[in-house]
């Protein structure tokens, strides 16, 4: 119970932060921004990898583990790589 | 490696995340900041594949090769007009991803071995602490079923919108019942969340939540089209956000909860700015038609021999007495790939001493920020992108405006006239200008279906076929002058 509150004040105070910082983005920015967003929330690769199943798990867990490192990793690479690719064209002159 | 350890690098991770939106608040900073927050995704990553011990790494090397592949080729691949697709694809994958773990994490919980479809439909006995104690018990499965729900929603829902972008699916379906239908689909799954909260073992319930879930997404998306995209993309996005959040409750996993709820408010507030951007409540773009007028307007009553039309090139001698022009580009310039022929008329019209500026309406495109990347693309500079609120007051010392492929985000109804189903739109008062050029296709409307009293204007030229065709042959005129 601890830990639970404990993680719902980081969640709360993640949120007003994500406040403050997403408003000062600039609208010429908030396509690479939804990408970036997009690669960030790749971050369930970790959960990906935490739930992947050992070998002794059912079958069903090393396929949603599969199919979840599969995804995240594309939201991860795909992300980032097309985020910094519209970016460059943002910063030439 | 201890857990606190471990917690304190996440932590590291959260801060570089952090840091790297930071960056995306200025253009100058923001292939930093990308590159900031692919280093905490990084630090994360490898901190995590030091924890884990006997995981069986053929499924997480198999998925790792894939993902890798198949996001590298659709980032390198990917057209920058067709960026709204990638994004809703990529809203998918993060639902679909949080989904998966939330599934893998009760399937091992339970202990259940399905092997079979008629294994899942029999409900197991779960040992009483499968779940933890008491509130914790409860804490974990709403947190896992919820996870369900959205990963799930955010699925289909993002492949209804992709295959709308990608125009796979061109014609709207809805349920019957309208909102009343999705909202039943709704109460069902959270039915079943409750039921599953009280009976944990049954596996019956979460194929409910699971079938319930991805319909609703499916009907959710299916009914909304066209100009409301940007809206339902930045919602998705959101979606995408609170669901890893979620799946953090779920692992107990700090650094998830971070990310997912940054990912969360960002598309939350995007969501809000297209909402006020078009005049409309986030219910009314979801679940309403957009409000039927009192009565009927006649196209016909608006346009009769009232529409001047132009060839490209009486308008490039216009163009080159001008001072100063501003260029107003929406989805067709997009859909005509005329953006870099675009940035060569204003370079020809910058070599005659002409300023050029452009504005870039909110919603203009299929997705926030939308036509700011391809004129980016196009390397026009992004200081001449000028915002809505920034280029209303400069329309009245403007000599020619050129609206490309836009219509409703131009149209004066929105601001004269009472009763008009988009009255109190924020709009571009390209009206204000000396002379207006609309290069489109035909007389026929926009989005919302609304004649656009401004084609039929005294100081208003039309000039009818491509975009791309006709701003090239403008610049060739204008060359030659």
């Amino acid at each position: 119970m601890e830990t639970l509150i404990l993680l719902l004040a980081l969640f709360v105070l993640a949120l007003f932060l994500g406040v403050e910082l997403i408003t000062k983005v600039p609208p010429t920015l908030h396509t690479p921004l939804m990408s970036g967003t997009n690669a960030v929330s790749g971050i369930t690769l970790v959960g990906a990898l935490l739930a992947a199943g050992t070998g002794s798990s059912p079958m069903l867990v090393n396929w949603l583990g599969f199919i979840a490192v599969t995804l995240a990793t594309i939201n991860v690479v795909g992300g980032y790589l097309v985020t910094n690719r519209m970016l460059a064209m943002f910063k030439r002159k | 490696m201890s857990g606190s350890l471990i917690n304190l690098i996440y932590l590291i991770a959260g801060i570089l995340f952090i840091l790297g939106i930071k960056g995306l608040t200025k253009p100058k900073t923001a292939v930093r900041g990308n590159f900031l927050s692919a280093l905490g995704m990084l630090v994360a990553v490898v901190i995590t594949l030091f924890t884990i011990n006997d995981v069986d790494f053929t499924y997480v090397i198999a998925g790792v090769a894939v993902g890798g592949i198949v996001g590298a080729v659709m980032a390198l691949r990917i057209q920058m007009t067709s960026m709204p697709q990638m994004v809703a694809l990529l809203n998918g994958f993060g639902g679909g991803a949080s989904l998966s773990i939330a599934l893998a994490e009760y399937v091992t919980r339970t202990g259940i071995n399905p092997t079979s479809i008629s294994d899942f439909l029999q409900p197991t006995v779960v040992a009483a602490s499968a779940f933890g104690e008491g509130a914790e018990a409860t804490i974990a499965l709403v947190s896992i079923s919820l996870t369900v729900l959205i990963g799930a929603v955010t699925l289909t829902g993002s492949l209804v919108a992709f295959s709308k972008l990608q125009e796979l699916m061109k014609k709207s379906y809805g349920l019957p019942g309208g909102p009343f239908g999705n909202g039943i689909l709704l109460l069902g799954a959270l039915a079943a969340v409750a039921f599953l909260v009280m009976n944990p073992g049954n596996t019956m319930a979460m194929v409910a939540i699971l079938g319930l879930a991805l319909l609703l997404g499916l009907f959710l998306v299916m009914p909304i089209g066209g100009a409301d995209m940007p809206v339902v993309i930045a919602l998705l996005n959101s979606y995408s956000g609170i669901a890893a959040a979620l799946a953090g409750f779920i692992l107990g996993n700090t650094v998830l909860i971070i990310a997912g709820s940054l990912v969360g408010t960002s598309g939350l507030i995007l969501t809000r700015i297209m909402c006020v951007a078009m005049n409309r409540s986030l219910a009314n773009v979801l679940f309403g038609k957009m409000a039927a007028s009192g009565e009927t307007i006649d196209a016909d009553e608006i346009y009769d021999g009232k529409v001047t039309s132009a060839q490209p090139d009486e308008v490039a001698m216009l163009l080159e007495t001008a001072q100063r022009v501003v260029i107003v580009p929406g989805y067709g310039m997009a859909m005509a790939q005329a953006q870099h022929a675009v940035r060569e008329l204003a370079d020809a019209m910058e070599s005659k001493g002409v300023a050029v500026e452009y504005g870039i309406h909110p919603v203009a495109g299929r997705m926030p920020g939308h036509m700011n990347v391809l004129l980016a693309e196009a390397e026009v500079p992004y200081d001449k992108l000028v915002e809505m609120d920034r280029i209303n007051p400069t329309f009245e010392d403007t000599d020619v405006v050129i609206v490309i492929g836009a219509n409703d985000v131009t149209n004066p109804m929105a601001r004269d006239v009472e009763g008009s189903p988009i009255y109190g739109m924020p709009i571009l008062n390209v009206d204000k200008a000396k002379t207006v050029v609309v290069i489109k296709r035909s007389l026929s409307p926009g989005f919302a279906g609304l004649p656009n009293p401004l084609f039929a204007m005294d100081h208003t030229l039309m000039v009818y076929g491509d975009g791309k065709k006709a701003v090239i042959e403008m610049t060739t005129a204008l060359n030659q002058l």
